[in-house]
Parts: structure tokens; sequence; C-alpha cells
């Protein structure tokens, strides 16, 4: 079976900088969604995640100057930081750097920033990021609107088994720009309050930034347990460049090819992380994708009510969710769910549940009619 | 490093003029800006699409690019596309950063990723494949030729298009690629590469 092992990760979110705080947060239904004023809102302001700049400094400063850097920069350095102080034998120049970001340095548009004009393009990110930690290659820049994170460790596990390198760290990262916040409110994407995926009342996304890292190889890792991913698919819907496809069709052809490639089937699948962004459409229509898909009496969650939308890193981020949710044979509740709310019946998990689990699907769909599934599975070492 | 796909085909717009293989195809003689050249090109290809007077320029290369690529020939379903750039959508956030001064418009707003030119195409030919796009700052063929063929052996892909599509100030360059098993041309990389250079000087 071709598959690639999830061996290390690291989160940088407003729930904390490391995994196990993260974790924590979510087994206690902390959110990060905290209210922020901006004039953009007749309510004054509106719910989104957003990482302090106090804390991230206080952070940063261990391993750079925080002034050398954009936020985004800080975030996604100490995300890969984390991974390569963890495993200070991986070899560079065996391991390449894949980056997933739909915006990255979009807020540098802004004047008077202190940084030169080029640091707001997306392959610059890339050379700082590059060079702090000094990989030998170029990095793999992907920035395919929401479902980029996913896509990265998509590529990572293609370009893998293809022989192209042994080991890959994929690093997603996004804002909560004024750029992104005025351009969702524009579309009335924006939920007044704290997101409620799935739920009958839900009206909209809560934005959320955060960079998130993993470290991918060929090789097993030492654990008692592995996780890998065996399954990955991306279809476009070719239905609407905003609006997700009514039938659902591209996300589940995606969850199709990536069931078909990881040889198994739905009734396989104890969990799947679902992208449940709270829009009254999104969430709809992942509905009609899982139903299709036999995955309806399979527990579904979104963790939009714990970050918000964090864009090109949240397929990511949920990814390693997912992963850990796999090892720790634990199921995390879906926040802010109260009524079901989606015409087709779904198993969303209230509260938290300890179950022994071997299998996993996320899902991902975006802007541009994107859809992308991965297949997750726990190997045991005996 | 040999496989068994071909270049099957490439259109090439860039200084005012649409090439499809070798062959120039159209050209605006005199000097003009790039929204005249989008909808003289659009004219004289004939397309009836009303959709594309609403897209971004980065969109509309997309559709006109993809209108002589797959011109009289049947594009298999599952026909992938892996397109590339420098500036991302940078033109259009630049539009989306003055209107934030005034009133955002999300007719603007949704044009502000590069990869909805991958969704313009897809809905256009109807095509529900694998979808990427990376940002490089110069034309990376050896990216574009690796995860290509990798589509195409994974049977992910029947058929990829790659390439190249920048907007960037007032400039435009636009390569892409139609990748399968018909054709004369290999696919590699230093093919690829020479195809974009041939044209670029």
């Amino acid at each position: 079976m071709k598959k690639i092992y999830l061996l290390d990760d690291a989160i940088i979110s407003p729930l904390g900088f490391s995994i196990s705080e993260n974790l924590s947060a979510i087994r206690n239904k902390v959110s990060g969604l905290k209210f922020h004023e901006n004039k953009r809102f007749d309510s004054g302001g509106f719910y989104a995640g957003v990482i302090e700049n106090v804390t991230l400094n206080e952070h940063f400063s261990k391993i750079g100057n925080p002034e050398s850097f954009t936020k985004l920069e800080k975030m996604i350095l100490l995300s890969v930081h984390n991974i390569l102080f963890k495993n200070p034998d991986l070899d560079k120049s065996k391991t390449s750097l894949i980056i997933s970001s739909t915006k990255g340095n979009i807020d540098l548009l802004q004047e008077n920033n202190g940084f030169p004009k080029k640091r707001v393009y997306l392959a610059e990110l890339g050379k700082v990021i590059k060079d702090f930690f000094r990989f030998k290659s170029e990095p793999i820049i992907v920035s395919n609107a929401c479902v980029s994170g996913g896509l990265g460790l998509a590529i990572a596990k293609r370009f893998i088994m293809a022989g192209k390198f042994e080991h890959a760290i994929i690093v997603g990262g996004d804002l909560v720009s004024d750029f992104v916040v005025s351009g969702f409110q524009s579309f009335q994407a924006l939920s007044e309050y704290p997101c409620k995926p799935f739920s009958k009342n839900r009206n909209g996304i809560s934005l959320g930034e955060a960079a998130a890292a993993l470290l991918v190889s060929s090789k097993k890792g030492i654990g008692a347990n592995n996780i890998c991913l065996i399954g990955d698919a991306s279809a476009n819907d070719a239905s609407h460049i905003s609006a997700p496809s009514r039938t659902a069709e591209g996300l589940h052809k995606s969850i199709q090819n990536a069931l078909q490639e990881a040889q198994i089937t739905s009734e396989e699948i104890q969990y799947v992380s679902a992208h449940g962004t709270a829009t009254i459409f999104n969430d709809e229509m992942e509905s009609i994708a899982f139903n299709k898909s036999g995955l309806e009496d399979v527990p579904v969650n979104s963790f939009k009510g714990y970050y918000g939308h964090t864009l090109g890193a949240s397929a990511l981020l949920e990814s390693i969710l997912t992963k850990h949710s796999l090892l720790n044979n634990e199921l995390y509740p879906s926040l802010n769910f109260d009524e079901p709310g989606v015409s087709k019946p779904l198993n969303v998990i209230e509260n938290l549940k300890n179950t022994p689990l071997k299998y996993a699907v996320k899902t991902a769909s975006g802007f541009g009619g994107c859809n992308l599934a991965l297949v997750f599975k726990k190997e045991e070492n005996e | 490093m040999s496989n068994p796909y071909k270049i099957s085909n490439f259109v090439r717009i860039r200084d005012q003029r649409i090439f499809h293989g070798e062959k120039k195809l159209f050209s605006c003689e005199e000097a003009t800006h790039l929204k005249r050249f989008l909808k003289e090109s659009y004219k004289f290809l004939n397309i009836s699409y009303p959709k594309f007077h609403k897209m971004d320029a980065l969109c509309k290369l997309g559709i006109l690019a993809a209108e002589v690529l797959f011109k009289n020939m049947e594009i298999p379903t599952d026909t992938a596309l892996v397109f590339s750039n420098s500036a991302s959508s940078l033109e259009t956030d630049k539009k989306h950063k003055i209107l934030m001064e005034a009133t955002v418009s999300p007719a603007v707003f949704v044009y502000t990723l590069p990869n909805i030119v991958l969704g313009e195409i897809s809905i256009k030919h109807k095509l529900q494949s694998e979808n990427a796009f990376f940002i490089s700052d110069k034309f990376n063929a050896g990216l574009l030729a690796d995860y290509s063929e990798i589509l195409l052996d994974t049977s992910k892909a029947d058929a990829v298009v790659c390439g190249w599509i920048e907007w960037k100030n007032a400039e435009y360059d636009v390569f892409l690629c139609l990748i399968s098993k018909e054709g004369e041309v290999s696919f590699s990389e230093e093919n690829l590469e020479e195809l974009y250079r041939f044209e670029n000087e």
C-alpha cells in the first residue's frame, strides 16, 4: 500500500503554542474565538481567533528577532522550529519544505509597514522560511484557497511515493487580516456570533489565524503507533467559483477516489473531520456528500468552533488534530453545535468520547470549487 | 528519465499575441492595453460566454488559453489543472485593497485567489478533476513536470494541463501545455523549459 507516515507536528494558535495546550483546550470545549472591535461592523466588531502579538513575540524572541519578521512569518517559523527542535537528526537535504497559504503576507499591502515591498509575494515568504532554517531545496508553495493545507499534505505524499524526496515538512499559515475580513464581510459570510458548524442556527463563518506544521516521511516512526496517510484525492465541482456545489459532486468524487486509493470502504471509517465552516451552503453541501458516500452514521466534527476558519492552514491543522484523535482514541466535540441544521442526517460529535479508532477521513472545500479528501490509518506496531 | 507522455499541444499568450503551438493565431498589431487585448482576443476566438466579462484579467487569460488549447478536441474528463505563477492574484488584491477604503465588492474579492482561474476553466469545460496552484518566483519546469507526471502515473488524471499564468502590473505571460499520451514531443522538464524559453526570446 502506498502511504506516508505522519511523524511529528506543531500548532501555533490562539489556543496555545504546543500540541498539548491545543488538545487540552479542545477536550475542555475552550474556544479561541473572541470578540474583536472593528468599525466595519454595525455590531461594532466580529468574532475571530486571533493570536496575541505579545505572546507571539515572547515565544519568537527565543529563536529570532521579532522585529525582523512579519506576524505570519513568526507563526510559521515557530511551528517549523518546534518540529526541527524535536527532530535534531532530521536530514534536511532529504527533506522538502511545502508551504500552504492563501494570502500570505497580504497585510503588507498597507503602506509604511517597515518591510520591503516584495515581501508581500508568497515566494518571498518561502525564501524567508527556507533561509531561516537553511533548507537546501526550494520550498514548494501551494495556494489553492481553503484546501491549501490539506493539498500540501497530499502533494507531499505524491512526491514521496514517487521517490522525489524522503521526508517533508508541510506548513500552513494564514492571518485574520483586514483584507480577508472585509472581503468575507462583503460576501455576508461572517457569523455575528462564534460560528456554529452543522447547526440549525448557523449563519456564517468565524475567521481565525494559525500556523500548523507536520513532518511526514516514507519511513515509520519509532512510537508504538503510527498514523499514515493512505489515500488522497481532490476534485473540482465545475459548478461555481464562490458557492459550494448543490449536488456536492466534487467532494463526493474526492472521497470516493481517496477511499479507492486507500483500498477501504466507507464502512471502515470511524471518524470524519469535516470542513464545517458553518455557512448555510457549505455545511449543507457536506451533509449531501457524506450521505452519498455512506458516511452519514460516522461520528463527524468541525474544529471551526475552536479556531475559526484558518483558511490555508485549516485542512492541515485539522489533519494534525485528526492524527491525535486516532492516536488518543478520542473523538473531539464539534463546538457550538446545537440543533441539527442540515437536510441530510449526520452524526455530529457533541461530547468528548473515548473509543478505539483506526480509520479517519478529513475533508475540505474552498473557493474556486476545489474539494479534497484524505484517508488516515493507525498502524499498530507489534 | 523517460515517460510515455507527450506535450500534445501548447498555448502562449504574451505581448499582445496568442500562439497555438508554434503557430501565431492572433495578434493586436498596435500597442494596446491588456483590457483591450483581452476583448479583441475574445472576439477573435469567437467565444460566447457572458461570464467572461465578469472575470478578472487572470481568469480571462486562463479562459482564452484553455479555449485555444481545447479547440476541436475532446478533453478527457479527468484532465488535471496544474498552474503556477509568482504574483498569485496580486493585481486583483491591489484592487480589493483600494476598495477597502470605500466599499468592498464581493465580485472583486472572489478573484483574490490564484486558483479561481482553475475553477473558471473547470466550469467552462466541465472538468471535475485534480487542481493545484503552485507559486514560484519564476517558471519552474521541474516542479510542473514532476507533479504532472505523478498525477498521470498514479491515474489521478488522464491528461494534465500544466504551465504558467502570470499577470503582474500591465504585464501578462501565459504558457499552458496539454500533457497526454498523444503527440510527438516527449514530456520532459527540458522540453517544457525549452518551449517556455523559446517563445520568451
